[in-house]
C-alpha cells in the first residue's frame, strides 16, 4: 500500500495531492530560507493563525450571498486577506510601538486565532453551518477530498513555486546582505514584503493539505535542516526546497496509504526526521561530526605533549598518552620511546623551540596569532622566514647521559 | 440579571477566567520584557501530545494525570529547544519552531490514532477549552456562598486555578528583586551574586506550570493571549516595572470579565439566540485593549515619549 502511494497509483485524487504537497513543500523550502536567513521564521506563525478569521468570514459572506459556504477557493481567499491584516498588523506594532517583534508575533497570532473560533462558533449555530467541516483546515485533511480541491492545491502548489523561483535572487541578495544589496538598488521594504507575500501564499494553499497550526513548521524545518549540510547560499535554499517537497511527498504518501494519518502531521514527522538524521550525521555541523573532531583534537594534544615529555625525557603518568604513543609506534608499552619515537620528539622540540622564538618576533605576529601548541610550524611560515628563525636557534648541545 | 441566574451560570467560569488571565499575565510581563513572548505559545502546543500520552497510559481523562502529562511535555519542550539550540547552533526562534510543530504533530497524530471516542479528548477541546461547562449546579443564588453544602459542589478547576495564581503571584512577589535586576540588566544582576540562569529557568517553570493549569480549565487560545496582550499593553501605558504588573493584571481581569460577558450575552442582545467562543472573545477583547494602548498608550513609543 505504502509502495503504491509513493508511486503514484492510489488514484486520481490521491495524485493530485502528492503532486501538490511536493510543489508546496518546496516552495515553503525556498521560501522558508529567507524568513530563516533573516531570522525572522515566527512571523509565519502569525501570518498562518491570522487565516482563521478570515475563513470563517468567507463561510459567512458565501451564505449570506446565497452560495456554497464550503467553496474551498472562496475560503482560501478571505483566509488570504486575514493573514495579510495579521501581517500589517505584526508589522504596526513593531513600527509603531517599542514592542518587540516577538510580542507583536504572539498578540497577532493569538488574537486573531481567538477571534477566528468566535466565528466558527457564530457559523456552528447557522443554519448551514451544521457540517462546514471549517475545523479541518485547523489541522488539514485530504481524505474524501473533491476533484476541484485537489486540482486547487495542486495548482496553487505550482504557482508558488513559480513565484518563489522568480523571485529569489533578490530574495537571497537580501538575505545575504541587507547593505549591499540596497547599495545595488534594490528596494528592502518591497523585497520583504514581497518574501511576506510569499509565505501567505504557502499558507493559504498550505490551508487544506497541512492545517494552519502546522504550517509554519514546513516554512522553519526545511531551511534550519539545510542548514546543516551547507553554508553556501544558492545551496540552502535549493537543498530546502528539495528536503521540503521530499517531506511533502513521502509525508503525503504515507498519510494516502493508510487511514487514520492525518496528512499534516505525518508531513511535518517526515521532515523532522530529516532534521534529526541531519542534526546528528552532518559532515561539518553535525553533532556526530562534533564528537569526532573533539576526539581527534583529544589524541593529537595526547601525542603532542607525550612527544614533549619524551623529549624532555620526562615518565608519562596518563595511561591513555602511553597507549596512543604506543599505538602509533612511538613507545614502549611502559612509556619508553623507540628510535621512531625520539626521532618525532626530537622534532616536536624543535617544533615548540621555533614557535617559541616566533612568537617573540613582533614582525610575525599574525603568524604567532596560529599558535596552538600542535600545529607544525612549516605549514605556517616560509622556508626563508625558518631559516631566520633558526638562526635564533642555540647550537647544538650535547645530550646528557 | 438575578443572583439565581448568575451564580451558578456565569460566576465560576468568570472567576476561574480571571484567575488563569491573571496567572498567566504575572509571568508575561518578564516574558515579554526578555523577548521570550512566545515561549507561552510554545508550551499550549506542547501540552497536546503531554495530555494525549496521559491519557494513553492511564486511560482516563482525569485532572491530574492530564497536567502531569502537560507538564513534562512542557519539560521536555524546553530541554529540547535548549539541546537544539546548543548542539546545533541554531537561532531560538527557529528552534521553538522545530519543537513545538514537531510536538504538537505528534501529539494529534498518537490521538488520531488511539480511540478516544469513549472521552471528551480533542484537538479543539485543548484549543478552545470549555469554560462555558465549568458551571456551579449546586448554587441558586448569592446566599450560596455561604453555603457549606453547595460550596462542596463548586468545579475542582476553579480550586486549582486559584492555587496556581496564588502560587504565581507569591513567586513574583517573593523574587520581585532578582527577576528584576536580571530582566533589565543581566550583567549587572550576576555582578550582584545572582545565578541569573536558575532565575530564567524558574521563570519559564513558573510560566509552563501556570500554562498548564490554565489550559486545564480554559484552553491554550487564553493561554498564549493572555501571556502576551496584557502585559504588551501594560507596557505602553508605564515605563514604571511595578505600575506595568499592575496594569496587566487588570487588563487581564477586565478581559476575562468582558470577554466572557459579551461571548455569553453579546450576541443575545444582537438578536441572535446562542452565544459565541468565551474563550476566543477573551482573547479578542484582549487584543483590542492592547490595540487601544498602541495607539493612546502615554509610554506607546519608548522610554522617550
Amino acid at each position: 500500500m505504502l509502495w503504491q502511494a509513493l508511486t503514484l497509483q492510489l488514484g486520481y485524487n490521491a495524485t493530485l495531492v502528492a503532486i501538490g504537497a511536493t510543489l508546496l513543500g518546496f516552495a515553503a523550502g525556498v521560501t522558508g530560507t529567507f524568513l530563516f536567513l533573516r531570522r525572522r521564521s515566527l512571523v509565519s506563525d502569525a501570518i498562518s493563525h491570522a487565516t482563521l478569521p478570515g475563513v470563517g468570514l468567507a463561510f459567512i459572506v458565501m451564505v449570506a450571498l446565497g452560495g456554497d459556504g464550503r467553496n474551498l477557493a472562496g475560503l482560501l481567499a478571505g483566509s488570504a486577506v486575514t493573514a495579510a491584516l495579521g501581517l500589517l498588523a505584526v508589522q504596526w506594532l513593531t513600527r509603531r510601538t517599542r514592542l518587540a517583534e516577538d510580542s507583536a508575533i504572539g498578540a497577532v497570532l493569538s488574537v486573531f486565532f481567538g477571534f477566528g473560533v468566535v466565528l466558527l462558533t457564530v457559523i456552528q449555530t447557522m443554519e448551514s453551518g451544521r457540517q462546514a467541516g471549517l475545523d479541518s483546515l485547523l489541522l488539514g485533511s485530504t481524505a474524501g477530498m473533491l476533484r476541484s480541491d485537489a486540482l486547487l492545491i495542486a495548482a496553487g502548489g505550482a504557482l508558488t513555486l513559480i513565484l518563489t523561483l522568480i523571485l529569489r535572487r533578490p530574495m537571497i541578495m537580501v538575505a545575504f546582505d541587507e547593505d549591499y544589496a540596497a547599495a545595488r538598488g534594490l528596494n528592502i521594504r518591497q523585497v520583504d514584503l514581497a518574501t511576506m507575500g510569499l509565505v501567505m501564499a504557502v499558507t493559504v494553499v498550505g490551508l487544506k493539505v497541512v492545517g494552519l497550526i502546522l504550517i509554519v513548521a514546513l516554512l522553519i524545518i526545511p531551511p534550519v535542516t539545510a542548514r546543516f549540510w551547507t553554508d553556501r547560499t544558492e545551496r540552502v535554499w535549493l537543498l530546502s526546497g528539495l528536503i521540503g517537497g521530499a517531506s511533502g511527498f513521502v509525508g503525503a504518501a504515507i498519510s494516502a496509504s493508510a487511514p487514520a494519518l492525518p496528512t499534516g502531521p505525518i508531513i511535518v514527522l517526515t521532515g523532522f526526521t530529516v532534521f534529526a538524521l541531519s542534526l546528528f550525521l552532518a559532515p561539518n555541523r553535525g553533532v556526530l561530526a562534533a564528537v569526532l573532531r573533539h576526539i581527534a583534537f583529544q589524541r593529537r594534544v595526547h601525542l603532542r605533549q607525550g612527544l614533549l615529555a619524551l623529549a624532555h625525557g620526562q615518565p608519562i603518568y596518563e595511561r591513555y598518552t602511553v597507549r596512543l604513543l604506543h599505538r602509533a609506534g612511538l613507545s614502549r608499552p611502559d612509556g619508553v620511546a623507540t628510535e621512531a619515537g625520539r626521532a618525532r620528539a626530537a622534532k616536536a622540540l624543535l617544533d615548540e623551540k621555533r614557535w617559541e622564538i616566533l612568537r617573540a618576533m613582533p614582525d610575525h605576529e599574525a603568524a604567532a596569532a596560529l599558535y596552538d601548541g600542535m600545529r607544525p610550524i612549516e605549514t605556517v611560515v616560509t622556508r626563508d622566514q625558518l631559516a631566520e628563525i633558526d638562526t635564533h636557534l642555540a647550537a647544538p648541545q650535547e645530550v646528557p647521559a | 440579571m438575578s443572583g439565581a441566574e448568575f451564580v451558578p451560570l456565569s460566576l465560576t467560569p468568570i472567576l476561574i477566567g480571571v484567575f488563569a488571565a491573571i496567572a498567566c499575565a504575572l509571568p508575561g510581563n518578564f516574558l515579554v520584557l526578555r523577548r521570550q513572548a512566545l515561549i507561552g505559545d510554545a508550551i499550549s502546543h506542547v501540552v497536546l501530545p503531554g495530555i494525549v500520552v496521559a491519557f494513553l497510559i492511564t486511560g482516563t481523562v482525569t485532572a491530574w494525570p492530564m497536567m502531569i502529562g502537560a507538564a513534562a511535555a512542557a519539560l521536555l519542550a524546553v530541554l529540547l529547544i535548549e539541546a537544539i539550540r546548543r548542539l546545533g547552533g541554531i537561532e531560538p526562534g527557529a528552534a521553538m519552531g522545530v519543537v513545538f510543530t514537531t510536538m504538537f504533530a505528534g501529539g494529534v497524530l498518537l490521538l488520531e490514532r488511539s480511540d478516544t471516542s469513549t472521552v471528551h479528548l480533542d484537538v479543539e477541546h485543548a484549543l478552545m477549552g470549555n469554560l462555558e461547562s465549568l458551571i456551579w449546579l449546586d448554587a441558586f443564588g448569592w446566599g450560596s456562598l455561604l453555603d457549606p453544602v453547595a460550596l462542596a459542589g463548586l468545579p475542582p478547576e476553579l480550586f486549582r486555578m486559584g492555587l496556581s495564581m496564588i502560587g504565581v503571584v507569591a513567586f513574583v512577589w517573593l523574587f520581585w528583586r532578582p527577576l528584576k535586576i536580571s530582566t533589565f540588566d543581566e550583567g549587572f544582576a550576576q555582578v550582584m551574586g545572582m545565578r541569573t540562569n536558575l532565575i530564567g529557568m524558574s521563570l519559564v517553570a513558573v510560566s509552563a506550570l501556570a500554562a498548564v493549569a490554565a489550559f486545564d480549565a480554559v484552553g491554550s487560545i487564553i493561554v498564549i493571549a493572555m501571556f502576551i496582550c496584557p502585559p504588551a499593553a501594560a507596557r505602553l501605558m508605564t515605563n514604571r516595572l511595578g505600575a506595568q504588573v499592575g496594569w496587566s493584571v487588570v487588563f487581564a481581569a477586565l478581559s476575562a470579565v468582558l470577554g466572557y460577558v459579551l461571548a455569553g450575552y453579546g450576541p443575545l442582545w444582537l438578536g441572535a439566540r446562542d452565544s459565541v467562543s468565551a474563550a476566543g472573545m477573551i482573547a479578542t477583547v484582549s487584543g483590542i485593549i492592547l490595540g487601544l494602548a498602541a495607539l493612546f498608550g502615554p509610554a506607546r513609543g519608548g522610554a522617550r515619549g
